[in-house]
C-alpha cells in the first residue's frame, strides 16, 4: 500500500504510460484541458508535457505525459526516457508517485506487453482500458473483474475520446491508498538473477545505480538499444556493454526468452481475459485500408492529398504570409514617421522590425502543416503514407516516415525538420535533418528565377526556362538522396534496427488535440529558433549598414560596410568560381536567408524601383562587365551561381531549427560545412567545366 | 498438412505459425516484443505497392515489416483458406 501524498508535501505526480497509439495524449488531454506545459527533457529532443487535474474531491494532482514506448528495453530516446523516468534515475524529474497505465483494449495482448514490465517496478498503478468500442465492435467481449482481480490494481474502462469514464479514473487516481500490483509475468532464471546480482554490485561502484536498486533496474540499463544512448554518461557507457557482453556471453538470447516468456504470460491471462469469436468481423479499417492501400486508387489518393497539402502551403500561406509582410512594413512606415533620421530608427525599422517579421513569416507554412500533420497522425493515416512510402525511401536507407517531413521541406525546410519528430528511429530522423534543406524551398525560387532569366535572355522560351527550373530541383533531390545514402554509412553505423511499423486502427480526430498540437509547435518555433533568427537578422543587418558612409548612393554605402568588405575578402575564395566581389557581398548577405540575393543586388547595382519581377535588374546584370571589360554573367557564372543556390546553406532560421531539433551544435555545423562546402565544389566544378566549351 | 516457409514467402490471404526467429540480432528482439514470438499466430494482409513492406496481423495488431525481417522468421503453415482470422 501507498500513500497518495508524496513526501515532500506537493500534489502527488501521476506518469500517463502506454503504448503509442493507445489514446494515451487523448487522455492527457481530456484530464488537463488547457492546464499543460511543454518542454524538453535537457539532453534530449524529447518532449516533456506535464499538467495538471483535480481530484474528486478538490485535491490538486500532478500529470505527466511520458512518451509513447514499446518496452522498457529502450530502442529510442523516447523510450530511454520513459525507463529513466519511472526508475526514478533523471535528476530533472521526480520519479513518479502513481502510475496511469492506458490500454489499448483493441491491441490488449501487445499492450500487455510494456503493462506488465511497468507492473512489475513496484509502483502504485491504475489502469485505464481505453478504445473499448473498438475492441466491441471487433466481437470481442473483455472480463474487466478478472483482469482487475489477476494483476491486483483498478481497472478502469473509458473512452478518452468521448470522456466516457474519465469520472471514475479521476475517482481512482484521488484514492488515498492503491495497491501494488500483484502480477508477476516473469521470473528471472535463478543464474541471470545471479549474473545481474553481479552486474549490479559493478554498476553501484560506478555510482550508476544505488546498492539496493531492484533487479530491474540493470536490466532495463543493460538490455538499452537507443542508439544515442540518452540518459547514460560517457563513460558509463563502456561499463554497461561490459555487463551486456558478459550476459551475453554466459546466457546468449535471455533477452528473447525474457520476451517470449512475457507473451506467454499474457497469452494465459488473455485468455481468461478476452473472449473472441471465431471470425472476428470485418473492421471499418480494414475496409477503408482496402481503398487506401490499394496499388490504384491508394496510390492516387496520396497524389491527391500531397497536392492539396501543397497548394495549401504554397498558395494558401502566401495570403497570410503577405499581409505579415505588408503589416510589419506599415509599422516600419508608421515608425520611420514618428521617429526622426537616425541609428535609433534604422535599428527599429530594418534591424528589429524586419528581424520579427522575418520570424513571424514562417508561421503560417508551420500552422498549416502542422495542422495536416496531426490530422494525419490523429485519424492513423500517417502510418499508411509510410506504408506507401517506405520501398521508395528504402533505396536511400531511410524508412517510409522520413517522405513527409523531406516532402514538405520542398516548401520550407524549417517546417519540415520540425515534422522530422514524427521519425522514431534516432538515426533515419538525424538523416532526414541532414539532407531536409537540400530540397529546394519556396525561398531559392526568386534567386532561381533571377538567374535563370540572366542565364537566358528574353528570346528563349518559356518551356526551355521551366525544364531548367525542374532540373535545379532535380539536382537537389539527387543531392539530398547521395548525401543521405553517405550518411546512412557514415554516421550511427554499429545501429541495428528493424522497420517496424504499426498500422493502427482509423480513428476519428480530435480537433482540440489537433489544435493544442499546432499552437505548442507554433511557440516552441517562436521562443525556440525565432530568438535565434531574430538576433541574426539584426547581425547582418548591423553588418551591411555599419561602418556608415557619408555617400547618398547605396550601393557605396554598402561597399563600404562590413558586409561590403567581407564580399571583397572573399573575393579569393570566389574567383575560381567565376563571381566577383560584388556577388559575393550577394552572398554574404544572403547568409541569413536565400531570397535576400535579389535585394541586395539591387542595391549593389544601383537598381531604383526593384519592380516584381526584377526586369530592370536582369538588364543591369546583362550590362555588367569585368575589369578587363568582358561580361560577368556568362552562362558558366550564371549555372554555377545556380548550383551554389541548389546546395548552399545561406538560411540561419533552418540552422537555428537544426541546432534545436538535434539538440546540439555539432551537427548544425557539420550540415553547414557539407552544404556550402559541397555547393563550392560543385560550383567550381561547374564553371571550371563551363570555361572549356 | 502442414509446410515449412518464412513470413516473406507467404503471399496476402495466408496464415502460418511462427516456428522460429533467429536470435541474438538486437533488431529481431524488438519484433519479439511487438509480439512475434514463436507459436504467434500470424497472417499476411497485403504488400506493399511497390512490393514491400509487408503487412502483418499478429495478436491483434497490424504491423508493416521489411522483407529481410520477414526472412529471418521462420513458419509453419496452418491455413490456406482463412483471411486473416483471429490471428
Amino acid at each position: 500500500m501507498s500513500s497518495a501524498a508524496s513526501d515532500s508535501g506537493s500534489p502527488p505526480l501521476l506518469a500517463i504510460v502506454g503504448n503509442p497509439n493507445c489514446g494515451k495524449t487523448t487522455l492527457f488531454n481530456a484530464l488537463t484541458g488547457l492546464r499543460q506545459k511543454v518542454a524538453n527533457y535537457p539532453g534530449v529532443t524529447v518532449e516533456k508535457k506535464v499538467g495538471e487535474c483535480f481530484g474528486l474531491h478538490g485535491q490538486r494532482l500532478q500529470l505527466i505525459d511520458l512518451p509513447g514506448a514499446y518496452s522498457l528495453n529502450a530502442r529510442s530516446p523516447d523510450e530511454a526516457v520513459l525507463r529513466d523516468v519511472l526508475l526514478g534515475r533523471r535528476s530533472d524529474t521526480r520519479r513518479p508517485d502513481r502510475v496511469v497505465l492506458v490500454l489499448d483494449a483493441s491491441n490488449l495482448e501487445r499492450n500487455l506487453y510494456l503493462a506488465s514490465q511497468v507492473l512489475e517496478l513496484g509502483l502504485p498503478t491504475i489502469i485505464a482500458l481505453n478504445m473499448v468500442d473498438l475492441a466491441n465492435a471487433k466481437g470481442w467481449q473483455i472480463e474487466a473483474r478478472v483482469l482487475e482481480e489477476a494483476l491486483g490494481v483498478p481497472v478502469v474502462l473509458c473512452q478518452a475520446t468521448t470522456g466516457k469514464g474519465l469520472v471514475e479514473l479521476k475517482a481512482a487516481m484521488s484514492q488515498s491508498e492503491l495497491p501494488l500490483s500483484r502480477w508477476q509475468a516473469v521470473e528471472l532464471a535463478e543464474e541471470v538473477r545471479a549474473a545481474l546480482l553481479a552486474i549490479r554490485a559493478e554498476l553501484a561502484l560506478g555510482g550508476m545505480v544505488g546498492q539496493t536498486a531492484s533487479l530491474l533496474e540493470p536490466l532495463y540499463l543493460l538490455s538499452d538499444h537507443d542508439p544515442l544512448h540518452a540518459g547514460f554518461r560517457q563513460g558509463q557507457l563502456g561499463q554497461i556493454e561490459r555487463g551486456r557482453a558478459k550476459l551475453e556471453q554466459s546466457h546468449p538470447g535471455w533477452e528473447d526468452r525474457l520476451a517470449d516468456a512475457r507473451y506467454a504470460a499474457i497469452e494465459q491471462l488473455c485468455a481468461r481475459v478476452l473472449r473472441r469469436p471465431g471470425q472476428e468481423p470485418v473492421s471499418l479499417t480494414s475496409r477503408l485500408d482496402r481503398w487506401l492501400l490499394h496499388p490504384v486508387f491508394g496510390a492516387v489518393f496520396v497524389l491527391g492529398l500531397l497536392v492539396f497539402l501543397f497548394y495549401l502551403i504554397f498558395k494558401v500561406a502566401e495570403g497570410p504570409m503577405g499581409w505579415i509582410e505588408e503589416g510589419f512594413g506599415s509599422l516600419g512606415q508608421w515608425v520611420s514617421h514618428w521617429l526622426p533620421a537616425g541609428d535609433l530608427r534604422d535599428l527599429l525599422v530594418d534591424g528589429a522590425i524586419n528581424g520579427v517579421a522575418g520570424v513571424v513569416v514562417f508561421l503560417p507554412q508551420i500552422l498549416i502543416l502542422f495542422f495536416f500533420i496531426g490530422l494525419m497522425e490523429d485519424t492513423g493515416y500517417m502510418a499508411r503514407l509510410a506504408f506507401l512510402m517506405d520501398r521508395v525511401m528504402s533505396l536511400v536507407g531511410l524508412n517510409g516516415k522520413a517522405f513527409l517531413p523531406f516532402l514538405s521541406s520542398y516548401a520550407c525546410a524549417v517546417p519540415g525538420i520540425m515534422a522530422t519528430r514524427t521519425i522514431d528511429s534516432p538515426k533515419h530522423r538525424l538523416i532526414t535533418i541532414l539532407i531536409a534543406p537540400l530540397a529546394s524551398c519556396s525561398a531559392r525560387l526568386p534567386v532561381y528565377l533571377l538567374l535563370i532569366s540572366a542565364l537566358m535572355p528574353g528570346e528563349v522560351s518559356v518551356l526551355v526556362k521551366a525544364l531548367v527550373l525542374v532540373g535545379l530541383y532535380a539536382l537537389g533531390t539527387l543531392g539530398a538522396f547521395v548525401l543521405a545514402w553517405v550518411l546512412n554509412r557514415c554516421i550511427l553505423r554499429q545501429v541495428d534496427e528493424a522497420m517496424v511499423l504499426e498500422l493502427p486502427s482509423y480513428k476519428m480526430p480530435s480537433l482540440r488535440g489537433i489544435l493544442l498540437l499546432v499552437w505548442q509547435r507554433a511557440r516552441a518555433f517562436l521562443l525556440r529558433a525565432g530568438t535565434v533568427i531574430f538576433g541574426i537578422s539584426i547581425l547582418i543587418w548591423a553588418a551591411s549598414t555599419y561602418p556608415k558612409h557619408d555617400s547618398a548612393d547605396a550601393s557605396v554605402r554598402l561597399e563600404h560596410s562590413v558586409a561590403g568588405r567581407v564580399g571583397h575578402f572573399i573575393e579569393p575564395v570566389i574567383r575560381p568560381l567565376g563571381y566577383d566581389w560584388k556577388i559575393g557581398i550577394g552572398l554574404v548577405a544572403s547568409f541569413a536567408a536565400r531570397e535576400v540575393f535579389v535585394n541586395t543586388m539591387a542595391v549593389v547595382y544601383a537598381v531604383e524601383d526593384n519592380d516584381e519581377d526584377s526586369a530592370s535588374l536582369r538588364q543591369r546584370m546583362a550590362q555588367e562587365k569585368r575589369a578587363d571589360g568582358s561580361v560577368l554573367y556568362t552562362p558558366g557564372v550564371c549555372l554555377s551561381l545556380l548550383v551554389f543556390y541548389v546546395f548552399a546553406m545561406q538560411c540561419v532560421s533552418t540552422m537555428a531549427i537544426v541546432r534545436r531539433e538535434t539538440d546540439s551544435w555539432k551537427w548544425m555545423w557539420v550540415q553547414l560545412a557539407i552544404m556550402s562546402g559541397g555547393a563550392w565544389l560543385l560550383a567550381l566544378l561547374t564553371y571550371q567545366v563551363s570555361r572549356w566549351w | 498438412m502442414s509446410f515449412f516457409s518464412t513470413l516473406a514467402e507467404l503471399s496476402a490471404g495466408q496464415s502460418a505459425v511462427i516456428e522460429a526467429l533467429s536470435s541474438g540480432r538486437a533488431a529481431m528482439t524488438r519484433l519479439r516484443e511487438m509480439g512475434l514470438n514463436p507459436g504467434a499466430r500470424v497472417a499476411v494482409i497485403r504488400r506493399a505497392p511497390l512490393g514491400e513492406p509487408l503487412e502483418v496481423s499478429v495478436r491483434g495488431s497490424h504491423l508493416a515489416l521489411r522483407l529481410r525481417e520477414a526472412g529471418q522468421i521462420r513458419v509453419r503453415l496452418t491455413d490456406v483458406a482463412s483471411q486473416g482470422g483471429q490471428a
